[in-house]
């Protein structure tokens, strides 16, 4: 049986546009996402990518795009062997616009019995989309996803996922 | 029989720029609650054991229940009844939020906790409004003002279903409890 999926919802005082490039645009990501930047031309079946600097981490592939609406990847975290010897997971970002807002719903699934990549990414995204959420309602993302803080957050998530194995 | 646990159910987990004395403020006082709780006032007394109610906007209450933990700015938690037709008749929840300080920032944990075997269709409405009150929480602390989306106020049909079933089945008394 398949681990239970993770599921996040959140409301943003933005438009549907506005989110779709924050979720899809590296100059967005860059921002909220720990300095990543993600890449792709977002068609079905293209090669999804999380970069820092030079350094390609997390790859996937395009699964569903439907432009303001609906998006899905495939998703193998690559930066360390506790996570990287699990089959890829699944996302699924979908939005809906409510008055001046736009309800967010992350569905993370597909993950193996016994994942080390559900846990970690439970963790991450309450930060990355609160953060995404700061970013789009203030103009500033949270101190907590700079740059600066994606080392440590990975060793965290190592060593969670290394104590628990 | 022994005594009946609360087993946590929901989770929500929020990260708001601002300090832990003004998210404490802004859960135990009725005038942040107004703006982001459904209109909610929230009236609480600010010791163990103290009363605790939210008041719709009509002035009726809805929720009642006591406080078990208060440790500000730190950590809160109470019983929580729904005072309102058929949910008078489930046993109380546990709510629970943990305020830790996390650079210039806050992390908000809510924990909604139930001593008996509730059907997800029971635990829907609370994981449909979680997400907006908090979301709608961390909006009024960064930009000072709420989500302002009109959502129906009312609980989900299936919620109402399966509370009438439960109600005439009444399966927490397999859990030692009444009420």
């Amino acid at each position: 049986m398949n681990e239970p999926k993770f599921v996040y919802v959140t409301y943003i005082a933005t438009t549907p546009q506005k989110l779709w490039q924050a979720l899809t645009e590296g100059a967005f990501t860059r921002q909220y996402w720990f300095g990543q930047s993600i890449e792709s031309d977002w068609a079905l079946g293209s090669r999804v990518v999380f970069r820092s600097g030079s350094e390609v981490h997390d790859y996937g592939e395009v699964l569903e795009c439907e432009p303001c609406r609906r998006l899905s990847y495939s998703w193998h975290v690559e930066y360390h062997e506790v996570f990287r010897r699990e089959k890829p997971s699944r996302v699924t970002s979908e939005l809906e616009p409510m008055g001046n807002e736009v309800k967010l719903t992350v569905t993370h699934e597909q993950f193996e019995p016994g994942s080390r990549v559900r846990d970690a990414v439970s963790n991450g995204w309450p930060l990355i989309l609160a953060s995404l959420k700061s970013l789009l309602e203030t103009g500033r993302a949270s101190l907590l996803t700079s740059p600066d803080k994606l080392r440590g957050a990975r060793e965290r998530a190592i060593a969670v996922a290394e104590g628990v194995a | 029989m022994s005594e009946p646990t609360f087993v946590p159910k929901t989770i929500y987990i929020i990260y708001i720029a601002s300090t832990p004395e003004k998210v404490w403020a802004a859960l135990t006082s009725s005038e942040f609650t107004t703006r982001y709780f459904f209109g909610r006032s929230v009236e609480i007394e600010g010791k163990v054991g103290g009363r605790f109610a939210m008041r719709m906007p009509d002035g009726r209450f809805d929720i009642k229940g006591r406080v078990v933990e208060w440790d500000p700015p730190r950590r809160l938690q109470m019983t929580w009844a729904v005072d309102f037709e058929e949910f008078r008749e489930l046993p109380e929840s546990l709510v629970t939020y943990e305020i830790e300080t996390l650079g210039k920032s806050v992390k908000l944990t809510m924990t909604e906790s139930h001593q008996w075997d509730v059907p997800d269709a029971i635990l829907a409405g609370g994981r449909q409004g979680w997400p907006l009150i908090l979301s709608s929480l961390k909006s009024v602390l960064e930009i000072g003002q709420p989500i302002s989306i009109d959502v129906p106020m009312g609980p989900p049909k299936e919620m109402i279903d399966a509370i009438r079933q439960a109600v005439a089945t009444r399966p927490w008394r397999a859990a030692g409890l009444g009420r």
